[in-house]
């Protein structure tokens, strides 16, 4: 592969790869801390509903109403399972469990009841995305990155992302210190004045912008194993809070190009003939980065320990 | 004013009682519930300025209850509390909580000084600087419970000793005025204890308030002036030589006390 052909049909996947890794991992952190992990998992099976009624809606198979059907469905998914933990006092998985397959199910519901034979939801594409066909036709070569008419070429899903992965990160770094002290201990982050619930919901809501933005580029399979694999590894690695969130972006960062690649070449490698999904191969880079740390971190001990 | 009730509760006087505007810490009709049967009933309590009161109940009397939802982490069906005259909400900056150890997952990533920093926040804020100042305060808090030398410790690699000398000093770090401790003692051996008894009574002698919840009947008056005994009602409050005595301990505990427990067996031992 030269130059050109590498700017145009690996590195915009590439990108978008890690910065879809990134943007999940990042609020994962705090969410696997909470033990509140599948909230991605939740997040993810309450978009297929939310892009249908944003189609109902609009009656327009277009990105922009369906993302913000999928936005607003996470975000009332999220909502309604803090309420219910919240207000019911009880498990965030029994509130996640109910929430999400009561949309589910609602949006199954909508789908049947309706005529969307038109639009095409195919299950295969929510699950694996298709990473592989975010490319850059307009790019010639390296120096196309210095190039504004053939930048305009690129994806959007890029720029998506890129907006997505940059709000992720800054309030991250604004709201850290307030976070850290709700996740660590909650009743004396309230005992200090800090807004405890809006912080727990505040971060369910990025979480859920992430994985809309996440979902548009690459489908829901990375969203859930990003969430949950980088921060988990990184838990194994470390035990400052700081280094974790920052190892779990590089493991992020890992996994995807060296998924992307794998899916590329790996079947080639091993005498196959096809690539496989590169989505799909992400997930699992990550999942066995997770299983190293787990056999050899130097920290195994703290995630077996449950209060 | 502050010295006069301080010296009225050291002598074990009895202080007026609706003297919500003079207390350190006052709590009023407080009524709290997590489901059909209340787990706190109409309780108050009064605490003058200067005072050591030891909340005492048996597990599950809402003890923990009582001070979280005095603190607004709990939202009550009634009653209210305030702290210097003042509603707890407007007077945080002079308030210290300690939670129950076990409220927390201590295999949380951080260090004991990070713990102690977050005592901290209301002075740092979202983004202000840990600075030389700061820091050194998180230190001084540190070795004020003899942990100078855990400072950098991963805080899940302590003892539960230790992990309760850490929540104090992230509670001393906030040089609060009123201090909220829940089971301060809860799970230390005997040397914590001795330390942590000599910070509380240091505190008292800088005319800070303290109440902690208790559990050892044993060392009640030893280490406190006041007690408030608790059953989902109040069943006494005052100083400790009036309304810590068989009959209130009776009352409070049921059947559940052994003979030896109560305070004539103590003195008698
Ligand atoms: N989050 C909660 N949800 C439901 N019930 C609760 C909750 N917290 C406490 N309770 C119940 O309220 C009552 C009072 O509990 P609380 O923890 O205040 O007691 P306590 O006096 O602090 O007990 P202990 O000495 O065991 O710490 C108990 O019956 C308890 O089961
Ligand atoms: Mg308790």
């Amino acid at each position: 592969m030269n130059g050109a052909e590498f700017v145009s049909l690996s590195l915009p996947p590439i990108v978008i790869g890690v910065l879809v890794a990134v943007t999940c991992a990042l609020p994962g952190n705090f969410l696997l801390l909470r033990r509140q992990a599948l909230i991605g998992d939740a997040i993810s099976h309450v978009v297929l509903p939310g892009i249908v009624v944003g189609f109902l809606l609009t009656g327009a198979v277009a990105t922009w109403p369906m993302l913000l059907g999928a936005s607003v469905a996470a975000i009332a998914a999220v909502v309604l399972i803090e309420a219910i933990r919240r207000l019911g006092q009880i498990e965030a998985g029994a509130a996640m469990g109910v929430v999400f397959t009561t949309l589910f199910a609602g949006g199954v519901l909508l789908l049947e009841q309706s005529d969307t034979s038109s639009v095409h939801l195919d299950v295969e594409h929510a699950l694996y995305g298709n990473l592989e066909s975010l490319i850059w036709l307009e790019a010639t070569g390296w120096s196309s990155l210095a190039d504004p008419a053939a930048l305009a070429g690129l994806p959007p899903e890029l720029f998506r992302i890129a907006g997505a992965a940059g709000l992720v990160a800054l309030l991250l770094a604004v709201f850290w210190r307030p976070l850290k002290i709700a996740t660590f201990d909650e009743n004396y982050a309230a005992a200090l004045g800090l807004p405890v619930t809006a912080i727990s919901l505040g971060l369910v809501i990025v979480s859920a912008i992430a994985a809309v933005a996440a979902f548009d580029a690459v489908g829901s399979i990375i969203v859930i194993a990003m969430f949950i694999c980088p921060p988990a590894t990184a838990r194994l690695l470390t035990d400052r809070l700081g280094a974790q969130v920052a190892w779990s972006v590089a493991l992020a960062a890992i996994a995807a190009v060296a998924g992307f690649v794998l899916a590329g070449y790996g079947p080639l490698w091993l005498g196959g003939s096809d690539a496989v999904s590169a989505a799909g191969m992400i997930a699992t880079v990550s999942g066995v980065l997770l299983g190293l740390a787990a056999l050899v971190g130097p920290h195994r001990r703290p995630l077996a320990a449950q209060p | 004013m502050a010295a006069e009730l301080q010296l009225a509760a050291a002598e074990g006087r009895r202080v007026a009682p609706g003297d919500a505007e003079t207390a350190a810490f006052a709590v009023r009709g407080m009524t709290v519930s997590y489901g059909p049967k209340p787990a706190v009933f109409s309780v108050d309590m009064t605490v003058p300025e200067g005072s050591m009161t030891a909340v005492i109940g048996p597990n599950g009397a809402g003890k923990s209850t009582l001070l979280k939802a005095a603190l607004g982490l709990q939202t009550p069906l009634a009653g209210r509390a305030t702290a210097f005259g003042q509603p707890v909400t407007d007077v945080r900056d002079r308030i210290a909580y300690v939670p129950q150890r076990a409220s927390v997952d201590w295999g949380f990533p951080t260090r004991v000084i990070d713990v102690v920093a977050m005592g901290l926040y209301r002075e740092m804020g979202l983004l202000g600087r840990f600075g030389a100042r700061l820091k050194a305060r998180a230190a001084d808090a540190i070795a004020r419970v003899g942990m100078a030398e855990f400072a950098d410790r991963q805080i899940g690699q302590l003892s539960g000793g230790q992990q309760q000398r850490v929540f104090l000093a992230r509670a001393l770090a906030q040089d609060a005025d009123l201090y909220l401790l829940d089971e301060p003692f809860a799970g230390v051996d005997a040397a914590t204890e001795k330390a942590i008894i000599a910070v509380l009574k240091e505190l008292k002698a800088r005319g800070k308030t303290v109440v902690a919840v208790h559990h050892d009947l044993s060392t009640v008056t030893e280490y406190f002036d006041r007690v408030v005994l608790l059953n989902v009602r109040k069943i006494a409050e005052g100083a400790v030589g009036e309304a810590f005595t068989a009959d209130t301990l009776r009352a409070a505990y049921g059947g559940r006390l052994a003979a030896a427990d109560l305070p004539g067996a103590v003195h008698a031992i």
